[in-house]
């Protein structure tokens, strides 16, 4: 095949990966489109920047994306490097790749983070259905909304618990208040019958095991385990890439003559970009 | 990213199942992973040998399991 032992095992072993990726993916799309009344829009979900105020959807998974992407380009460049023998490019451009992926590591686990905390709050039916609340002009109201009043905005505290009977003594005095399913197409119920689903319901906020605020139980479980999977293969590519860029600085490549693992390593850390690009795109886009 | 934002009203009729906007959106990241692959992990420069050892089985085995997926799942619960 033209390659040696140790890049073609590497490459078979990425195949095997991919697979297993493309397994995961497509059992989420199967989900996805079952339930898609009740399977929450992404752009509604992932809706903050660390640091900012307001609403700016996917802005953030935005950049995850372009930092990963950027780090795979520095992997190429160290790669590059390699084969010309130039110790001192190599051991630049890794330690940027190396950056580049604790980035992204810790901008993930900010979003989960997020994502476990909690936004605006929702509603859970006696039968585990998620349903958000909407006022008179179609615009969805978080609970810190609904219970302090529209002038505190979205959330003055996200960290805030509201219990059940404070919103539900806020929805029974508002009339203009409904629920509505939180999926493409979802369906809208009129108050009465709003505040009946709250009454033999509850109260939800952020996500854990066992339901979430977001919409169908499953969208938690899916989000921690796709993303929980690339994470950890991102978190293990940079532990990786941080021994060969020890070994890089020990000169140990220059002594045996060649930066062959380099270009090994490189192959899984674009790898695992190329895994990003598509959870990304099916996760956050579709 | 810009198309995802602003969402142009033409781009979301439905067409094979989901919206142009989704059509585009898939196309442009099978064209990025392309290119990842490609010119990224180097097998542009590979041998033939080993491009097909890479690409075949990986373009019969997931293309097939996506449409048993989503085939049969549509089946279900209706």
């Amino acid at each position: 095949m033209g390659a040696r032992y140790g890049k073609l095992m590497m490459w078979f072993f990425l195949l095997s990966d991919a697979l297993t990726f493309s397994g995961f993916l497509t059992a989420y799309g199967l989900m996805r489109f079952k339930y898609e009344s009740t399977w929450p829009i992404a752009e509604n979900v992932f809706t903050h920047f660390p640091g900012l105020e307001g609403d700016q959807p996917l802005l953030y998974v935005a950049l995850m994306t372009f930092i990963l992407i950027m780090s795979s380009v520095t992997m190429v460049l160290a790669v590059n490097a390699g084969e010309k023998m130039n110790r001192g490019a190599v051991t630049n451009w890794m330690l940027w790749t190396i950056v580049g992926g604790f980035i992204f590591v810790g901008s993930q686990a900010w979003e989960w983070y997020h994502f476990i905390m909690g936004d605006s709050g929702a509603v859970e039916t006696a039968r585990q259905e998620i349903l958000h609340v909407y006022n008179a002009e179609g615009e969805r109201l978080s609970f810190s909304q609904i219970v302090h009043g529209m002038e505190e905005g979205h959330a003055s505290n996200h960290g805030e618990t509201f219990t059940k009977t404070e919103v539900l003594s806020s929805m029974k005095g508002d009339a203009s208040l409904y629920l509505k399913e939180p999926g493409k197409a979802g369906r809208a119920f009129t108050h009465a019958e709003s505040v009946a689903f709250l009454e033999a319901g509850d109260v939800v906020q952020g996500a854990n095991m066992i339901h979430n605020e977001y919409g169908r139980k499953q969208f938690a479980n899916f989000f921690f385990f796709i993303t929980g999977f690339h994470g950890f293969h991102v978190f293990s590519g940079v532990v990786i890439n941080f021994v060969i860029f020890y070994n890089v600085l020990l000169g140990t490549y220059e002594r045996r003559g060649h930066y062959r693992m380099v270009e090994k390593v490189g192959l899984y850390w674009h790898f695992v970009d190329l895994v990003w690009v598509f959870v990304f795109t099916f996760f956050y886009l579709v | 990213m810009v198309l995802g934002i602003i969402k142009p009203e033409f781009l979301l009729t439905q067409v094979i199942g989901t919206s142009i906007l989704n059509v585009v959106f898939i196309l442009l990241t099978l064209v990025k992973a392309g290119y990842i692959v490609q010119v990224f992990m180097h097998v542009k420069y590979e041998k033939k040998a080993m491009k097909y050892a890479l690409y075949l089985p990986s373009l019969i085995l997931i293309p097939y399991l996506t449409f048993i997926l989503l085939t049969e799942g549509s089946y279900l619960f209706s």
